[in-house]
C-alpha cells in the first residue's frame, strides 16, 4: 500500500499552526452556556455545591489574561500560553519516555 | 465535565487520586513501550491539540454546551497509556493555570477523563474496527464510535463518585439519567471531531497512527 506522506516538518509545523489558530482566535466563538456537569448541577440543585477554585484570581483564571480589558485579546492570548505551556510539558515528557532508536 | 471543588467530598477525592495516580504511574510504564523517536513528537502534538479544542465548546441543547474531552482521539493517534498521559497533562494545566476543574477534584477528573475516557473510547474503537472491512477509511470511523461512546463513559464516572460522596443528597438515578443522556449529545460533537481530526492525520502521516498500525502489520502478515 502506498501513502503519499506529507513531510514530516511540514505536518508539525500545520498541526501546531492549526493549534495556534483555534486556541488563539477560535476559541473567542466558543459557546459560553454551561457545559453538561453544570447543567445537569444546575437542573438537579447541586450547583450551590461547588467552591470558588482556589486560583480563582490567578493571573489566567478562566481563560483569560488579568488586566486585558478586550475580551477577544484575552482569550486569545490565554489560548495561546495554554498551548504553549501544554506543549512542552508534554513533548518534554514524551521524548524523555521515549525509546532511544539506537 | 471538568469537576469543580465541593461536588464529591474530599475522602472520596482522595481515594480517586489514588486510583488516578497509580493509572498514571501504570501509564508512564505502558508509554515507554509504544513511543520512538517518531512517535514521541506526535504525542506532543495530541495533547497540545486536546487543550486547543477542549477550550472550544459547542451548543448541543437549548442553554447547554459540551468540548471535545479527546480521549478515543488521543488513544487511536498515540495509543492508550501515551493518551491517558496527554490528557493528564492538559487536566493538570488546566486545573493550575486556567483555574479549570477543582484541585481537590484533580484525581476525580483524571480518573474520568484521562483513564475511563481513554480505555473506553480505545476499547470501542477496537471493537468497531473489528467489525468494519479491514479498510483504511475504517480507521476514522471506528474513532467516530470511540470517541461517542467515551463521554457517556466518562460521564458515568462522575455518577459513581457522587453516588459515593456527592456532598448533594439529591437521587443518584436522576444524576446517572440527566448526566448520560446530556453527555450522549456531547458524544455526538465528540464523535465528529474526533473523526475529522484522525482522517486529518490519516490522510497526511497514517503511518504514525496507532491505531492503524497494528493493522498494518496484521495484514502484513497474513499476507505475507
Amino acid at each position: 500500500m502506498k501513502n503519499v506522506k506529507t513531510d514530516k516538518k511540514k505536518f508539525y509545523v500545520i498541526g501546531l499552526f492549526v493549534t495556534l489558530v483555534l486556541a488563539g482566535v477560535v476559541s473567542f466563538y466558543a459557546s459560553s452556556s454551561p457545559d453538561g456537569l453544570e447543567k445537569v448541577a444546575d437542573k438537579i440543585g447541586f450547583i450551590d455545591a461547588a467552591k470558588d477554585h482556589a486560583l480563582a484570581k490567578g493571573p489566567l483564571a478562566d481563560y483569560g489574561v488579568k488586566g486585558i480589558k478586550n475580551e477577544r485579546l484575552s482569550v486569545g492570548m490565554a489560548g495561546v500560553i495554554g498551548v504553549l505551556a501544554t506543549g512542552a510539558v508534554s513533548t518534554g515528557l514524551f521524548f524523555v519516555l521515549r525509546k532511544k532508536s539506537n | 465535565m471538568h469537576i469543580p471543588d465541593g461536588f464529591i467530598d474530599i475522602p472520596t477525592s482522595t481515594a480517586f487520586a489514588a486510583l488516578a495516580a497509580t493509572g498514571v504511574a501504570l501509564s508512564l510504564k505502558g508509554a515507554k513501550s509504544s513511543l520512538d523517536e517518531k512517535t514521541a513528537p506526535l504525542a506532543g502534538l495530541t495533547a497540545t491539540f486536546i487543550f486547543a479544542v477542549q477550550m472550544l465548546n459547542f451548543p448541543v441543547a437549548a442553554g447547554t454546551s459540551g468540548h471535545l474531552l479527546g480521549g478515543a482521539l488521543a488513544a487511536v493517534l498515540v495509543g492508550p497509556y501515551a493518551a491517558s498521559l496527554a490528557l493528564t497533562v492538559v487536566l493538570l494545566m488546566q486545573g493550575l493555570l486556567f483555574a479549570d476543574g477543582g484541585l481537590t477534584a484533580i484525581g476525580l477528573n483524571v480518573f474520568n477523563m484521562s483513564i475511563i475516557g481513554v480505555w473506553v473510547g480505545y476499547f470501542a474503537f477496537n471493537l468497531a474496527k473489528r467489525v468494519l472491512p479491514k479498510k483504511k477509511a475504517s480507521v476514522a470511523i471506528s474513532a467516530l464510535f470511540g470517541g461517542f461512546i467515551s463521554v457517556p463513559a466518562a460521564a458515568f464516572g462522575f455518577v459513581i463518585e457522587y453516588a459515593i460522596g456527592g456532598t448533594a443528597t439529591f437521587s443518584v438515578s436522576a444524576v446517572a439519567s440527566a448526566m448520560i443522556g446530556t453527555h450522549i449529545l456531547i458524544g455526538i460533537g465528540e464523535g465528529l471531531i474526533t473523526f475529522f481530526a484522525v482522517s486529518a492525520v490519516m490522510a497526511s502521516r497514517s503511518d504514525l497512527v496507532y491505531g492503524y498500525k497494528q493493522e498494518v502489520n496484521s495484514l502484513e502478515t497474513r499476507s505475507a
